[in-house]
């Protein structure tokens, strides 16, 4: 190689420069980390996509080939110790689907020290769910005066670590309901009786889900041993609040829903949290698969500032070619939408030169002639 | 009380519901009740459900009382003797057939060893578990049970002799094996269900070895003398059918020689099988295009007038010909009237099929694999004694299926063969296999099965000791001859102007919507269009409304049906699939315009 080593150093992105450099030895001599960044500028070059490369394709075929095998394990759970994990095809297509409302929700959440090295761990971890008062009372009982009496379950509060002034502290009941701390629990007194047993029913049964303590959505809480310090698995997600937790380490806690990410941190944040989810998926397969694919499909679902699945309702329908929309799914309807417009088709893609029997603008078809042919 | 149902409906209660129950199940063995009647108790529900619906699933099983079975040694003899049948046996509350909820009430003892005294009942033989197409597997107690199921599902569609009148018979593409065998290692299932009587398969001697590389993913090679002494020759037999059709008018289709003034007349050439009658004599050689049932049918559309009036000569050539790629012998020519009394023809081929490369052959334990090469007989491994094995089997193929059994049905067709007897291998009680060794060494073999075999093309002897012996193999019906197929060009679709689909007509071989994806990834974009110019026409096209205009070739120019002639008109060059969907769009009323522009 001819370029000189300011050359090579422009040419290549600062990461890798400050990587390469990192990683020699500190005696190194001048002359021979410049050859190391020659010889990586060589490397770096090969890697790089050509033009009329048709990456998107190669990305399909290169996440679709290793999906055909992973059809077969569909519908295996493999659970962080009892907690059910939505894994293989299923979640990759919940996540490509572009899915709001995810299977099964879960965040890791890291803990400031000394929690991380195991201080209090169940304790610190029990505090993360969300407590109802179902779980604290033992029994819901419908009095003859329509008032609704309810015991404590002493040995589960005291397993929760939440005492009877604690839950009547945590709820939050609306006007004209009068709570009353008893002896083994509570009684609760309906002002407004009119409605008679079947009000009281259901008020009963909506006093069960009441809100008590812990971070709301947050079902089950999981401690567990990483490497060398205490993580916490949960089902459930709930980014906004547990990043404000004081035990928290914001800076690693994730939640493995997209669309929760994306409204918390952002749409950058949801576009590498596709590519950490996929990635994870195709991992826990056995299955490899070039990152840069999936980058490019996260690329792809966030480029409009919002996530959009791979679906006839998501990127598909942002495709500028009718011709290339109806070919995907549903095509009267795209067809006659395109009509009732005047919709143009510029034929600037691959299925609609397809369609006409035109070579594909893509590797050998890109490339046009400079002069024009006279006639 | 405990409360009753008969088939689901309530019909009372019961103070004691085991004791009713008991005593239902006791009526029943001494025949007072029907014996198609199941009855069960359900703690849970605590209901007696009685049950004698049709449907249900029933098994038989021996009645065992306090740890004794029922059957006794004396009723085995009587049976032997023809004294007492199966339906005896049932009334006398020997055997009895139960359903699914009966059985959850039972103790079954699979073997007698393994009967105590809370045991209710014994198998029969363990071997019920097994249906007909899987008892026919010998040793399939030493596979894997997805092996069995293969190997009985591949057992359906052997080459045999099922039927004995098939000489008659008009059935659809079927094969009759030459020289069909009963298997030498055999289960009690081949002796019940007379198998002597419609085999499908033939004893080879197989050796487990690799030869030359012919044996790569589960091929087979076979020796050609043992071809040519007539293994796993088959007749492959394709009846075609004509009738005379009856038309409203009173106007008939008419099975005869077409004349030469019908519409659609082929040659003189393709008509020369043909009789006085219009059908051809059996025994005739025939071929792709040949004629075997002459018929004309009568003008579809009596639209036109002068049509009409030329009713008779413009009959249309309906005749039934011998399809693309298919040969043979006229086997056989039935004439008889169909229900509606139409006069309906039958003219049955018959194609002699010897094994070639590419045909598929099993043994019954599901390793299944096509003919990699025949080798002549010169050039076949051959052992110290002079045996030439008529196939050789991939080792490659055992280990990752475990199919244990299919070594050992070769050392007990071995065994067999040198004794000259059959062999019980009935899977779970056949002659053990330590027996058969034993056997075998003292025919004078090594008792592992294994034989020096030396190379038939070098005479050099073989390193390693090769395991030989005879097992039964079934040629299946699925045969290169009749799925062979290529084309560079040939018949397309009248609409599309695409090819046809399909090996009998002549069709092309589509390259699909992924197979493109792998062009485009490639970035042959060029190439990619080539291969989807099948339907490539050209159209001239209006430059100023953008439809399709008209090239008058009597005046040499292009017009436009709407702008007129005073528009510029070019030729594009597009699939004619597109050009269809234009003209289906503008028939919905749909304008859809093209716009011209240098591409280059
Ligand atoms: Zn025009």
């Amino acid at each position: 190689m001819s370029s000189e080593d300011g050359d090579v150093e422009e040419q290549l992105p600062k990461s890798v420069v400050d990587e390469v450099k990192d990683e020699l030895p500190k005696n190194a001599s001048e002359k021979h980390v410049r050859e190391v960044l020659q010889r990586v500028h060589q490397e770096y070059l090969k890697t790089l996509v050509e033009p009329g490369e048709a990456v998107g394709l190669v990305s399909a075929e290169s996440i679709g080939e290793p999906g055909t095998q992973m059809t077969l394990n569909t519908f295996h759970y493999a659970g962080v110790a009892e907690m059910n994990v939505t894994l293989g095809l299923p979640r990759i297509m919940e996540i490509l689907d572009g899915k709001r409302e995810i299977a099964t929700p879960m965040m890791e959440i890291y803990l400031k020290s000394p929690y991380n090295k195991g201080k209090d761990i169940r304790k610190v971890a029990q505090s993360f769910k969300e407590i109802k008062l179902k779980d604290v009372a033992a029994e819901f009982l419908i009095t003859p005066d329509l008032n609704i009496d309810i015991v404590f379950d002493a040995e589960n509060m005291k397993n929760l670590g939440i005492t009877p002034a604690g839950v009547l502290k945590g709820m939050k009941v609306g006007k004209g309901i009068t709570v009353r701390e008893k002896s083994d629990g509570l009684s609760i007194k309906p002002k407004n009786k009119e409605g008679g047993l079947n009000e009281v029913y259901q008020l009963k049964e909506k006093l069960k889900d009441m809100y008590i303590k812990g971070i709301k959505g947050i079902t089950q809480v999981l401690p567990v041993k990483r490497e060398n310090e205490f993580v916490v698995i949960t089902a459930g997600s709930n980014l906004k609040e547990v990043l404000v937790h004081p035990d928290v380490d914001a800076e690693r806690t994730a939640s493995n829903d997209i669309f929760e990410i994306m409204e918390v941190l952002g749409i950058e944040a949801a576009r590498q949290a596709i590519i950490n989810e996929v990635f994870k998926v195709i991992d826990s397969q056995g299955l490899n698969v070039d990152v840069r694919h999936i980058m490019l499909v996260a690329d792809t679902m966030c480029s409009t500032g919002a996530i959009k699945g791979i679906t006839r309702y998501g990127v598909v329908s942002d495709k500028s070619s009718v011709l290339a929309r109806a070919s995907f799914e549903t095509p009267i309807q795209h067809i006659i939408d395109a009509s009732l417009v005047g919709e143009r088709d510029h034929l600037t893609s691959v299925v609609e030169n397809v369609m006409l029997n035109q070579p594909v603008p893509v590797g050998t078809g890109l490339p046009g002639l400079i002069t024009k042919v006279k006639k | 009380m405990s409360e009753v149902y008969l088939n689901g409906i309530f019909v009372g209660e019961v103070e004691q519901p085991l004791e009713f129950v008991s005593q239902l199940k006791a009526e029943r063995r001494k025949a007072k009740i029907s014996q198609n009647l199941n009855v069960s108790y359900s703690e849970a529900m605590d209901s007696v459900m009685v049950e004698s619906d049709k449907g249900r699933v029933r098994r038989p099983l021996i009645v065992v009382q306090n740890g004794q079975p029922l059957l006794t040694e004396n009723h085995v003899r009587q049976l032997e003797r023809g004294e007492l049948n199966w339906n005896d046996m049932v009334e006398q509350g020997i055997i009895e057939y139960l359903d699914a909820a009966e059985e959850e009430d039972t103790l079954i003892a699979m073997t007698e060893a393994e009967l105590t005294a809370e045991s209710t009942h014994l198998e029969i033989s363990p071997l019920l578990m097994l249906g007909y197409c899987s008892s026919l597997v010998p040793y399939a107690n030493y596979a894997p049970g997805a092996r069995i199921s293969m190997g009985s599902k591949n057992q359906k569609q052997a080459i045999g002799f099922y039927v004995a009148n098939y000489f008659v018979r008009m059935d659809m593409d079927t094969s009759i094996l030459h020289t069909p065998q009963m298997p030498l290692v055999k289960s009690i299932t081949h002796d019940i269900s007379h198998y002597e009587e419609h085999p499908s398969g033939q004893n080879m001697t197989v050796a487990i070895m690799t030869y030359g590389g012919y044996t790569i993913e589960d091929a087979i090679i076979i020796n050609r003398g043992s071809i040519e002494r007539g293994l796993a020759r088959s007749s492959y037999y394709r009846p075609s059918i004509a009738e005379e059709l009856r038309y409203p008018g009173g106007l008939i289709d008419e099975v005869s020689i077409p004349d030469k003034d019908v519409k659609g007349y082929k040659s003189e050439r393709d008509y020369r099988f043909l009789e006085g009658d219009g059908i051809i004599y059996p025994e005739a050689q025939v071929r792709e295009g040949d004629v075997i049932i002459g018929k004309t049918s009568p003008p579809r559309f009596l639209s036109s007038l002068d049509e009409y009036n030329l009713a008779s000569s413009i009959r249309r050539e309906s005749s039934v010909d011998i399809k693309h790629g298919e040969q043979g012998i006229i086997d056989f020519v039935l004439l008889t009237e169909n229900e509606e009394g139409n006069k309906l023809v039958q003219v049955r081929l018959r194609d002699q099929r010897i094994p070639e490369i590419g045909d598929k052959f099993t043994s019954r334990h599901g390793q299944k694999g096509i003919v990699g090469m025949i080798v002549s007989e010169a050039d076949m491994p051959f052992t110290a004694s002079g045996i030439v094995p008529d196939l050789i089997f991939s080792p490659l193929g055992i280990p990752s299926r475990m199919t244990i059994s299919h070594l050992i049905e070769l050392i007990g067709g071995k065994v067999g063969a040198l004794s000259g007897r059959f062999i019980d291998g009935t899977t779970f009680h056949g002659e053990p296999e330590e027996q058969l060794r034993q056997q075998l060494q003292a025919l004078g073999f090594r008792e592992s099965g294994v034989e020096t075999m030396y190379n038939g093309s070098t005479g050099e002897q073989f390193r390693v000791k090769i395991f030989v012996g005879n097992m039964y193999y079934l040629k299946l019906r699925h045969m290169v001859a009749n799925k062979i197929h290529a084309r560079a060009r040939g018949p397309i679709q009248l609409l599309t102007r695409q090819p046809t689909e399909g090996r009998a007509k002549e069709g092309g071989l589509r390259l699909g919507e992924m197979e493109k994806d792998t062009f485009v990834a490639h970035g042959a974009s060029l190439l990619l269009k080539e291969r989807f110019d099948s339907d490539r026409t050209i159209v001239p096209v209006c430059e100023q409304c953008g439809l399709i205009a008209i090239y008058d070739e009597f005046k040499d120019r292009g017009y436009c049906p709407i702008c007129g002639d005073a528009v510029t008109i070019s030729n594009i060059e597009v699939s004619y699939a597109f050009k269809l969907m234009l003209d289906e769009l503008k028939s919905l009323c749909i304008y859809p315009k093209l716009e011209l522009m240098n591409k280059y």
